[in-house]
């Protein structure tokens, strides 16, 4: 890779031991990756705070400093870590303190957490604490380079906003964020941001389910290619193309989509493929969408349901105030549990307008920062979940061993309400 | 024995049992760091443990986690002992280097059609060359 010379000082440790381990790192793995260069990054999104067994293991032996230079900066020694170069924000992290007591998640990493955000904040980092980070502030800009780690918001971030980011690691955002250097590869480079496959809705694609449906749909028929979709799409807002990318990146690991005349790098079917001719659509119509529906559902045989989960990726306003509707004036079920995953950002938001009251009131819970993915824990007892989220349907009964139903979210929240799943593809 | 060349993206010799898959490999909600077992319910090495062998498989699936996952297996002791794997991404090459383990991308003839489970398979992380003795039969382990 060419360095520039401000890149090989990096290297050679006129900046501090970090700093060099950092570009150190970058340097092996823009090699490993082909890139020719690096490039310049304002904007990182990667994790740092949120326990597991190994970095437990390192704050014990050494602190967050050793934490974060063996797990983010792949040092074997501990290195004073000095404030993030660039501005540099923290993803989902595992369960805080409003979750304490209603899971078995253990209360020491809770603890450990609180000291790791006041660790980083000290040197800069933005503890956003969720996955949706453009929800709550961090917007890039068109063709914005960025380090950003979480796949739904790497295909967010490329798709929607029209930045480039390819999907990073908590170690390379860690160099990025000490640095302000990512290799120029892959997403970065304009020529592989085109679509190589078109997928053709034949069907209406409408409502949120609808539109995580066709994500997983074309997730899966294209798995880390580039799809441009056309055909009857309707009302793609945010928290419409939320779900959608995040099921593209869960069936299959798209990183950048196109929706010709919605998308900015995408003002027509042709100028997705980069002035090629398209190629022959994969037909999404009714016995696809019944398959993916069927594919979704195949986790779940009981439908006694005892824990519903909305708010994957994490909500948005839009959604918060559709669920409090819905529950406005009821009670849940005796027999379920209802948790409602945001950022914490958006959390004061829900307060003000009274929705989380409203929530409350029914018996629900309004939880910021993590989820029962990320922090492998749910309510206790947990047998069968029910939940709008194309990406949770598939993930957690493999991570948490439950069954697992998929359906609308006013579904949902009624399957909340009564303890029974009555979903159905109308 | 079989000689197959690619590209060295880790540096490094090492000699040991493989371990192939045609399927791409999950770090989040596939693999246990703790045993360095795979297991994602559906995969065709689910249960299986790949400590101290040489994982060849097509490329990485799944979260960003990936490489933290596949460094933890490092930090725990059960990494693999080298890998060979065909589709380079962020998430794989990032992994193989954080695993710190003689990493072969890109071999021809394809490497998860060409060598079996059991083989002895020395991977040269710096030349990109992986060299196979086919195991006897009966003696896949």
């Amino acid at each position: 890779m060419r360095l520039t010379e401000q890149e090989k000082r990096m290297r050679d440790g006129d900046e501090g031991d970090a700093v060099a381990a950092a570009m150190d790192l970058l340097i092996r793995y823009g090699d490993a990756l082909g890139a020719e260069r690096l490039v310049e990054t304002r904007n990182v999104a990667g994790t740092m705070t949120q326990p597991s067994p190994a970095k437990a293991a390192l704050v014990a032996e050494g602190g967050w400093e050793r934490a974060f230079a063996v797990i983010n900066l792949d040092s074997d020694r501990t290195l004073d870590i000095p404030p993030m170069r660039v501005p540099t924000c923290q993803l989902q992290h595992g369960f805080g303190a409003d979750a304490e007591g209603l899971t078995a998640y253990p209360v020491q990493n809770i603890r450990m957490q609180d000291e790791a955000e006041s660790y980083f904040t000290d040197r800069g980092v933005t503890v956003l604490a969720t996955c949706t980070p453009y929800q709550v502030g961090n917007v890039p800009a068109r063709d914005e380079h960025c380090a950003w780690m979480e796949s739904s918001a790497v295909v967010y971030a490329n798709s929607v906003l029209g930045a480039r980011t390819n999907c990073e690691g908590a170690a390379s955002t860690g160099a990025a964020s000490l640095t302000g250097k990512i290799p120029y590869w892959g997403n970065h480079v304009p020529e592989n941001r085109y679509a190589t496959h078109h997928v053709s809705a034949e069907i209406d694609v409408a409502d949120f389910r609808e539109w995580g449906m066709l994500g997983y749909f074309v997730g899966e028929a294209v798995q880390e290619a580039r799809p441009a979709v056309t055909g009857r799409l309707h009302a793609a807002g945010d928290s419409n193309l939320k779900h959608f990318g995040a099921a593209t990146a869960t069936s299959g690991g798209v990183e950048i989509y196109h929706l010709p005349g919605v998308t900015p790098e995408a003002p027509t079917l042709e100028a997705a493929f980069g002035g090629r001719s398209p190629v022959e659509p994969i037909r999404y119509g009714k016995r696809e969408r019944a398959a993916v529906y069927e594919t979704l559902n195949a986790q779940g045989t009981s439908t006694d349901v005892d824990f519903v989960l909305l708010g994957c990726p994490h909500a948005s306003l839009e959604q918060v105030a559709e669920i409090a509707q819905l529950l406005d004036g009821r009670r849940l079920s005796t027999s379920a549990q209802l948790w409602v995953m945001l950022p914490r950002a958006l959390a004061a938001e829900s307060l003000r307008a009274g929705w989380t009251r409203t929530i409350m009131r029914a018996g629900g819970h309004v939880l910021t920062d993590s989820c029962p993915a990320m922090s492998r824990a749910a309510p206790p007892g947990t047998r069968v979940m029910a939940t709008d989220s194309a990406k949770q349907a598939h993930y957690l009964p493999a991570i948490l061993g439950i069954e697992a139903w998929f359906g609308t979210t006013a579904e949902c929240v009624d399957a909340a309400l009564t303890g029974r799943w009555r979903g159905e593809l109308a | 024995m079989i000689e197959l060349t690619g590209r060295g993206i880790v540096g490094g010799v090492v000699r040991a049992s493989a371990l192939v898959t045609a399927e791409p490999i999950s770090g989040f909600g596939g693999i246990d760091v703790a045993t360095g077992t795979v297991i994602e319910p559906r995969h065709e090495l689910f249960g299986v443990c790949f400590t101290g062998r040489i994982l060849v498989f097509p490329g990485a699936k799944g979260s960003s986690g990936w490489s933290s996952f596949f460094q933890s297996t490092r930090l725990m002791g059960t990494a693999p002992a080298g890998m060979v794997f065909d589709v380079v991404t962020t998430k794989a090459v990032l992994g193989a280097i954080l695993t710190r383990v003689p990493t072969v991308v890109g071999a021809e003839p394809l490497p998860h059609r060409t060598i079996r489970t059991g083989d002895t398979v020395e991977v040269d992380g710096t030349s990109g060359r992986i060299r196979v003795w086919p195991a006897v039969d009966g003696s896949i382990g």
